[in-house]
């Protein structure tokens, strides 16, 4: 067992730590109250990797392991939620499905300009408004094979980055059949015509980070552009979520910690009875768990990433893992406010947003329910 | 281009410092950076060779700690680095500096432009670039706000020096040495692509006996300086005095007439 970062891993938090503190902490306020993606911090994240983290460098990106990946996205969650998910969907979601399933002419026409920042951001449009936690069942977006061309029509729900992005990786129908190979995945650049994505949803947080409602109305795209098999669609998509899955338990840890070291420096200052509230063990008691949590969380986000760089499988990991970070940082974030007592609900007070925006984290990706469903299946096997 | 940066490993800035009578100052296990001041040193060369080609090398005069701070540069993007190490240099004052430097620079080849920060926040003489320049017998532009014009094929340049009374535009031949000032550019981030880089490096260590350095010149004994005593300021003396008041109005108006009779605005 070694339980020590690389020296390489370590230096990749501590640049990433360093980025987030000056490029985007002190902006996150404003991401989020204004809903204005950070798009000044996006861009200088390109020459640094972190638009490209699981791309090769033949592409262009940083092609790091998957624990540096996931270091990479729990430090920019602990600047910014709103840009943390951005990012990680960008890597996870957008980038993910090219890198692994892609042809080379694919990837090398698309990648390069993803990954280093050179273009706008990737995204995933799998979820549509009868289609959430059941891909395979509701889908009705529906790409017609004509010619050399996929004719796509439909609509989606809930895609991030998709008024960011040059590309929408889209999970259509292609054999109106049914069965287990009806769905293939679908590179729309966002540029085509009859593409349409509406105005960003209101949402209870993240708000730096615009979720769209995309409609296809004949949407024309090269045959090419299928991304990885013909009928594979919901089998490479489950594959991307596994990865996508180490992404959000990283930035819900990164959610906890910022939170975590806000309620202890507002512990230390903030004097009831005659003593910093830090020294009522009610309020010990809840940092202390709150450390304890952000330690168990992370060690299994970081095994889960630790067993898909090593090629092994991860599965069920990245379900737990992601189960177990989202439901640590609510609890995390929720002791954070109270810790913070009156002061903790209002906007002046970091604790508010990242609260808001953690609560996302037990649904985008797979729910709770979800990967309880998942973790289950392996283990009854 | 070819072009060489010189740096110099600082304790952080948010280090506390230890000083013991009569010269002894430690800073403990705090974190070592690269001289604030050579970053911008080090963008401009990266961006040079982007534009030119050639390459940069980066060097040290340290320890084999200050490795770190030359993997740092090459994570930046710098492409060589060379530490300068002996204990023959242990001691070495600013004018040694600049002579281990200077013959350093020397095995480098054809170089067109050594760039320095305008001064390193530890023992910040500002002495080090105006010594290399005059032991290579080359120009020496200092503070540099921008490199306006520069080409390399005609062997010359024309710069932005920023001085306190305001700007000067300076040209000049090449090879040169330049110090950064702060609003010359920008620096990067480093990346994880040179991050891995630089972890794979092997950086070669120069002796004097490399560097074709006379240590009869060097060390303590040869100093043309001596630091007779060091000693940290007087600690601030002063009250803090908080002011309260009705309204945000009420405070201001309180605080501006105090300052008012301190002679303060
Ligand atoms: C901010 C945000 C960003 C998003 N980004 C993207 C994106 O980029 N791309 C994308 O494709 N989607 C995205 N989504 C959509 C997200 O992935 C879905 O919302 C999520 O998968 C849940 O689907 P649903 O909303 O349709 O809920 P439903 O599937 O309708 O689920 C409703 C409830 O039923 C439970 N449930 C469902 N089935 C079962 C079952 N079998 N057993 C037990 N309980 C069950 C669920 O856990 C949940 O509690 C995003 C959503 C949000 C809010
Ligand atoms: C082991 C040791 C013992 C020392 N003992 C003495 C002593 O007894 N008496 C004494 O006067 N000084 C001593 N010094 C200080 C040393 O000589 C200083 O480096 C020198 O005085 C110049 O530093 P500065 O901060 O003034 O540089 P500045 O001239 O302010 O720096 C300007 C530029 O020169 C560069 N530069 C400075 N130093 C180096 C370097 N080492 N390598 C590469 N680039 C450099 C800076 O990075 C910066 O870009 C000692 C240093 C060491 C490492």
């Amino acid at each position: 067992m070694d339980f020590q970062l690389t020296e390489e891993q370590q230096y990749f938090r501590r640049l990433v730590r360093d980025f987030a503190e000056a490029e985007l902490k002190p902006r996150a306020r404003h991401t989020d109250e204004a809903a204005e993606f950070n798009w000044l911090a996006v861009k200088k994240m390109g020459p640094i990797g972190l638009l490209g983290l699981n791309v090769p460098e033949d592409y262009g990106g940083a092609g790091v392991d998957a624990v540096s990946a996931a270091i990479a996205i729990e430090e920019i969650g602990r600047g910014c939620g709103s840009t943390g998910l951005a990012i990680a969907a960008h890597n996870g979601l957008g980038c993910g499905p090219i890198v692994l399933f892609g042809s080379e002419e694919l990837k090398q026409k698309f990648l390069p300009p993803l990954a280093t920042g050179s273009g706008k951001l990737g995204a995933l449009a799998l979820t549509e408004p009868g289609a959430g936690s059941d891909l395979a069942g509701g889908v009705q977006t529906f790409a017609q094979h004509e010619g050399d061309e996929w004719v796509i029509q439909g609509n989606k729900m809930w895609c991030t980055n998709a008024s960011s992005a040059d590309t929408i990786v889209t999970l259509c129908r292609t054999d109106r059949s049914g069965g287990s190979k009806a769905l293939s995945l679908i590179l729309v650049p966002t540029n085509t015509p009859g593409l349409i994505i509406a105005p960003a949803e209101k949402k209870m947080g993240l708000k730096g980070s615009p979720t769209h409602a995309v409609t296809y109305d004949n949407v024309r795209v090269p045959y090419e552009y299928l991304v990885g098999k013909e009928g594979y669609g919901l089998q490479h998509t489950l594959q991307v979520l596994d990865g996508g899955r180490i992404g959000i338990g990283a930035l819900s840890i990164g959610l906890a910690q910022a939170a975590y070291e806000e309620a202890i420096k507002y512990a230390k200052e903030r004097h009831t009875f005659g003593v910093p509230i830090a020294q009522h063990q009610a309020i010990q008691w809840m940092i202390a768990d709150a450390a304890t949590q952000i330690e168990a969380a992370r060690l299994l986000v970081y095994k889960a990433a630790w067993l898909k760089a090593n090629g092994k499988p991860f599965t069920k990991e990245a379900s737990m893992a992601k189960l177990f970070a989202t439901e640590v940082s609510e609890k995390v974030c929720f002791n954070a406010i109270q810790i913070h007592g009156g002061y903790g609900y209002s906007a002046e007070y970091p604790v508010e947003r990242i609260y808001r925006d953690q609560r996302l984290m037990t649904l985008g990706e797979g729910t709770s329910e979800i990967q309880r469903l998942v973790i289950a299946r392996n283990v009854l096997t | 281009m070819n072009i060489v940066v010189c740096i110099k490993q600082v304790p952080d800035s948010a280090a506390t410092l230890k000083v013991e009578e009569p010269s002894n100052v430690s800073w403990g296990d705090a974190l070592l950076i690269i001289n604030p001041w050579d970053e911008y040193a080090i963008e401009e060369a990266i961006r040079l060779k982007e534009k030119f080609g050639g390459k940069v090398t980066v060097l040290t005069v340290g320890t084999e700690q200050s490795k770190e701070a030359l993997k740092q540069a090459v994570a930046m993007g710098c492409d060589e680095a060379h530490l300068i190490s002996d204990p023959a240099f242990v001691g070495s004052d600013a004018l040694a500096m600049t002579y281990i430097l200077a013959q350093a620079i020397k095995q480098l080849g054809e170089v067109d432009l050594v760039a320095f920060g305008k001064q390193a926040i530890d023992s910040d003489t500002g002495l080090v670039p105006a010594g290399v320049a005059r032991r290579l017998g080359w120009p020496l532009l200092s503070y540099i706000a921008k490199i306006d014009e520069i080409d390399p094929a005609g062997k010359s340049l024309k710069v932005t020096r920023l001085l306190e009374q305001g700007r000067q535009s300076v040209s000049s031949k090449l090879p040169v040495v330049i110090t950064a000032v702060k609003e010359i550019n920008e620096p990067r981030y480093p990346s994880f692509m040179n991050i891995r880089k630089a972890g794979k490096l092997q950086i070669p260590v120069l002796d004097a006996a490399a560097i074709g350095a006379d240590v009869s010149k060097l060390g303590a004994t040869q100093a043309a300086t001596q630091w007779l005593k060091v000693f940290p300021p007087p600690a601030r003396t002063g009250t803090v005095e908080m002011i309260s008041g009705d309204s945000p109005q009420a405070i201001a108006v309180t605080l501006a007439d105090k300052l008012l009779a301190e002679k303060v605005i």
